[in-house]
């Protein structure tokens, strides 16, 4: 039963991702062009709903479906590993246009060259994991 | 009323910004109230996995199927693709600012506003086309790279990790637009 519902959830943020545009590369270009508000107000919608959830759940201390307390984890302290590893990722997500949610969406929409993306992508996060204690966090 | 229900037409459109962001956060909520977190990167940490890593490096030296939860979102999210391009579009041109589609059809890019990515990145003739190829693999190592090392990616920090308030996602983000300025205006355009 967790299972389909992780499965339906799966399926309603792929069609969300394809139908709002934001697996698109188009959508992704333009706005680091700032040329639309598009991406913008997906994103500050989704921060303003995701704000009030969050926030009601630590406050009210909501259970999950299954009665446990939802547990959010506060982000481990610092500053080199975030500003570092979200430039490469900014890099990234310019060049290929597509963050990893969305690169699964556009396997499932057929377009077969994003297997590419999936493929390096996980060969960037295993040379991550190879070189990780060498690298400043 | 009677005009709504029976044109549903609309069905088949893009949605716009103000569905898309408060789906974004229905699917967060979702993923919370059934035990997990939205959080897409850290799947490709779990293939690592299953593809052997662990053997040779403790960073992926986990028991995956602690993780195989998050495997079934993004397969629901790979056919939720499928059904929103084949079932739910007709046309799937994305409508662009003029400005982008005139800068892009400078660049070389013949098909932007008139298609939801553009052939040259994403259709079949990149698998002759060396340089497209290569730009992709180079792209998807740093998103790959990038999303790890910052700990998480647009949905980890952009969204879950803003919503709950998070400095260390905060300066994440600001990365991300930064890498991702930098390409768009000062390197792309050389690539093109």
């Amino acid at each position: 039963m967790r299972t389909l519902l992780y499965f339906i959830i799966g399926i309603v943020f792929g069609i969300t991702m394809f139908k709002s545009e934001a697996a698109s590369w188009f959508r992704i270009y333009e706005m680091f062009q700032f040329k639309s508000f598009h991406m913008y107000g997906i994103i500050g919608s989704a921060l303003v709903f995701g704000v009030l959830i969050t926030q009601a759940i630590k406050k009210f201390k909501i259970k999950s479906f299954h009665g446990d307390t939802i547990e959010i984890a506060d982000k481990e302290k610092g500053i080199k590993r975030y500003l570092y590893g979200g430039i490469v990722f900014g890099l990234g997500w310019a060049l290929a246009g597509a963050c990893p949610g969305p690169i699964f969406t556009l396997i499932g929409a057929g377009y077969a060259p994003i297997l590419v993306v999936l493929v390096s992508a996980t060969l960037g996060t295993f040379v991550y994991g190879r070189i990780k204690d060498k690298l400043p966090h | 009323m009677h005009q709504i229900l029976f044109k549903m037409d609309w069905i088949y459109d893009p949605w716009p910004w103000f569905i898309g962001g408060p789906m974004i956060a229905l699917v967060m909520l979702l993923l919370m109230l059934n035990g997990g977190k939205f959080g897409m990167s850290s799947n490709l940490r779990t293939i690592c996995t299953l593809c052997g890593a662990g053997k040779s490096t403790t960073f992926f030296d986990f028991d995956w199927k602690s993780q195989r939860w998050n495997l079934v979102v993004v397969f629901g999210a790979l056919v939720g693709g499928f059904f929103g391009a084949h079932y739910l579009s007709t046309d799937t041109a994305v409508v662009l600012n003029s400005d982008v589609v005139n800068q892009l059809q400078g660049l070389g890019i013949h098909d932007a506003g008139k298609s939801y990515m553009p052939e040259r990145f994403f259709e079949n003739i990149v698998w002759t086309d060396w340089k497209s190829l290569s730009l992709l693999v180079v792209g998807g190592f740093m998103v790959g790279f990038g999303a790890r090392y910052a700990g998480g990616c647009t949905s980890g920090h952009a969204i879950s990790g803003l919503s709950n308030l998070q400095l260390p996602s905060l300066i994440a983000v600001i990365g991300f637009f930064i890498g991702g300025l930098l390409m768009n205006h000062f390197i792309l355009p050389y690539l093109l």
